[in-house]
């Protein structure tokens, strides 16, 4: 227990501690008794142990979806294989959301480059392990390096743009997102320029079986341990002196400020924290497609994410988790079904004067970003907190009589 | 009186503040002494706020400086242009020794290292300076270059503030409010967070003891789940001053607590401002404008008119201050 004399240290009424840890000396004992009111309120096992929950329902899902697409309308739409390398591909969108999520929904920061970061990930990964710059480095330490380069770029961007806000931080972020791909374009010599550095070695572990193009299992294992870790660890800062900062820099800068937050480190660990999470799934992403080339981060890239995070509910770790999956299937598998399903069903061309539609002729694919659109405007009407919002995000943005029922949650949960 | 010859805690000097042509502060001089409740009052727009968010490290003065426990820590910046200046003194320095290498015939090797530690020293150097840590302001001050506190640096000097317009964090409940304004006494880093150490999970459960405390303290008790923005006018008030609380300030800026509140519920914030004062040991720097609370507890009142100070006093003295009068009411009424 020598934490205690630290902690003695911490508090400099006595008074309180005297209250908090019973008399002195018996200080030990009581800390026992002191545990349990804190902890108890919390209420349910999963907000007592979230991180523990994450680890919990991330298995419970790896486990679950091979399984599910064997179930019949679904296994109708492809093989085992070809879903799993989906939901591997899937994966790096919930990485670039999960962490996009602590910028955007924690901090409240508006950032339009977040595929900058996504790129130097992925870069980091293309130096560290291709033929191209003769370096070998195994995967697994390159993950944390990657995030780590994130990282550092993530606090150079920030260091200069975090006194703007709104506004402002957004078209700052924007032009850093556009200067990134571009200089990985145009620097040749060092990345290949439009080429992009080819031939990435795959990673390897025993355990997991063989990682490669015909396989993707071990992607699709790896990549949800990689989302289990990073969100119980999110969930534990969210939960901690720094997630309470962010909340406060999101609620009204002035204030925190005015509580003693220094709000200039605050904000940087968020866009360091968030840009490591990308740096991830940029590392990842590159060894599973053993290619890097500056046009897979444009700012589509960044507006996706965004879109995904505000789809599925910004502020809430599983919810943008799971709206980035739901988004990045309904993209992928969900679009091209329509496109066979209008090519199969043979639906007759409609003719209405100057209109002519038609559906097996249209390739829904080219439609993505309008559906995108249509997506957002229609959430922002009906549902502005997202898919699956926090409760404090919902309580929010809901008038008065519902907050009432959304505290009485917040009390329970 | 002992209170008389006790070095103030808190003191302006000279403190100045225009915007543009507009002086809002004029060249005013005060103190609050230990313990003591000070009221600073004068018509609308006299320039009170203004000094208040001087003092809490928002705004640079033009002229003057405010001490804080015998320290300088708010003046208009001095010599600023010598802080550039020292941002590129140790990569410049790495880069002078590069180049002076490079002619002695060091190999290409160790020159190219020497370079990018320039580099990193740079980008460190630069970064320290936005994020700005104490030490740093303190180099800062040794070197000869003057800037002000921020407000977070004055927070941690020991100035609690509240608002005039209240400026909780509306989304978060109330125990989270407070846990926020506890934010600079908890030690516990990122990485203790990210790793559950026991010193993390030991301060978070004292400070949510502690937080719940000074709920009850400031007058709401079984109310720490309920979200600020759901709580009355009153309670707001009373967290925002549980909040400035948490900081664990030494002198406590209260900008007109008692607006729009009706009379019992100022009189129940009077009892409270006294139990801070007399309990806690607590001095108060107070801005309002109902007379009663004034009058009722200060032990100094400053007034305040067109950016200067015309009066000081007891209460009682300021009461009969002609020029008072004459501010509140107009030439003719005395």
């Amino acid at each position: 227990m020598n934490v205690l004399p630290r902690l003695l240290l911490v508090w400099r009424s006595d008074s309180y501690l005297r209250q908090a840890l019973g008399p002195v000396g018996a200080g030990f004992s009581t800390l026992g008794n002191r545990l349990a009111p804190v902890v108890v309120p919390m209420g349910k096992f999963s907000s007592r142990h979230q991180s523990t929950s994450v680890v919990v329902g991330m298995a419970i899902v790896t486990a679950l979806l091979p399984f599910i697409v064997l179930i019949w309308p679904i296994s109708g739409f492809g093989t085992q294989n070809d879903f799993i390398d989906g939901f591997a591909q899937a994966g790096v969108w919930v990485l670039l959301a999960v962490g996009l999520n602590v910028v955007v929904g924690l901090a409240g920061l508006l950032d339009l480059g977040y595929a900058a970061f996504f790129a130097i990930g992925a870069y980091t990964y293309a130096y560290g392990a291709s033929p191209f710059s003769h370096n070998a480095v195994p995967f697994w330490p390159m993950l944390l390096v990657g995030a780590a380069a994130a990282a550092t770029f993530g606090l150079l961007l920030g260091a200069p743009t975090l006194r703007l806000r709104g506004d402002y931080l957004a078209i700052v972020t924007l032009g850093f997102g556009e200067i990134v791909p571009v200089v990985f374009l145009n620097s040749d010599k060092y990345t290949n320029g439009t080429n992009g550095i080819t031939a990435l070695y795959q990673p390897s572990l025993p355990i997991c079986g063989d990682f490669g193009f015909g396989n993707p299992m071990p992607y699709y294992i790896a990549v949800a341990v990689i989302i289990a870790i990073a969100m119980a660890l999110l969930y534990r800062l969210q939960d901690s002196r720094l997630g309470r900062a962010w909340m406060a820099v999101r609620e009204d800068e002035l204030a925190a400020a005015s509580m003693g937050i220094n709000t200039v480190t605050t904000k940087l660990l968020a866009f360091a924290i968030g840009a490591s999470t990308s740096g991830l799934a940029g590392v990842y992403l590159s060894s599973k497609l053993a290619i890097v080339s500056p046009s897979q981060f444009g700012f589509t890239v960044s507006f996706t994410v965004l879109a995904m995070v505000v789809l599925g509910g910004m502020g809430n770790i599983w919810g943008v988790a799971a709206g980035a999956f739901v988004v990045y299937e309904i993209q992928s598998q969900g679009l091209k079904q329509l496109n066979n399903f209008f090519q199969g069903a043979g639906i007759p061309p409609i003719h209405l004067g100057f209109i002519n539609i038609d559906l097996t002729t249209i390739n829904f694919l080219d439609y993505q970003y309008l559906l995108y659109g249509l997506a957002l405007v229609g959430m922002m009407l009906l549902r502005p907190e997202g898919l699956f919002p926090s409760r404090r995000r919902r309580a929010e943005l809901h008038d008065v009589d519902d907050s009432a029922a959304a505290n009485q949650e917040l009390v329970e949960a | 009186m002992s209170e008389q010859t006790a070095p103030a805690i808190l003191r302006t000097v000279h403190l100045t503040k225009a915007f543009g042509g507009l002086v809002a502060v004029k060249d005013v001089d005060f103190e609050v002494r230990p313990g003591s409740i000070t009221s600073l009052i004068g018509p609308n727009g006299a320039g009170k706020t203004t000094l208040f968010n001087v003092v809490a490290g928002l705004s640079d003065p033009t002229d003057g400086y405010v001490e804080f426990l015998g320290r300088r820590m708010v003046a208009c910046p001095e010599r600023g242009w010598l802080e550039p200046v020292l941002w590129i003194l140790p990569a410049g320095l790495v880069w002078v020794l590069t180049y002076l290498l490079n002619a002695v015939g060091v190999p290409i090797a160790a020159i190219e290292i020497l370079i990018l530690v320039g580099l990193g020293l740079l980008i460190a150097t630069l970064i320290t300076a936005v994020i700005r840590p104490a030490w740093y302001g303190r180099l800062l001050v040794h070197l000869g270059v003057f800037k002000s506190a921020r407000p977070n640096d004055m927070v941690q000097a020991g100035i609690g503030r509240t608002f005039q317009n209240i400026r909780l964090f509306a989304n978060m409940t109330a125990i989270e409010n407070v846990l926020v304004g506890m934010h600079g006494q908890l030690k516990a880093s990122p990485l203790d967070a990210v790793m559950r150490t026991g010193k993390q999970r030991l301060e978070e459960i004292a400070s949510r003891d502690e937080a719940l405390r000074l709920l009850r303290y400031a007058g709401l008790p079984g109310r720490e789940d309920e979200l600020a923005r759901n709580l009355p006018y009153g309670d707001q008030r009373r967290l925002e001053i549980a909040r400035a609380l948490a900081t664990k300030p030494k002198l406590l800026l209260l900008d007109e607590p008692t607006a729009g509140m009706n009379p019992s519920e100022t009189a129940t914030m009077m009892q409270l401002f006294g139990r801070i004062r007399t309990e806690l040991g607590l001095p108060i720097l107070l801005i309002e404008h109902d007379m009663r609370v004034v009058m009722g507890i200060s032990d100094r009142v400053t007034v305040l008119d067109h950016g200067e100070k015309i009066s000081e006093g007891t209460p009682a003295e300021v009461r009969a201050d002609n020029r008072v009068i004459e501010a509140y009411l107009g030439k003719g009424a005395v």
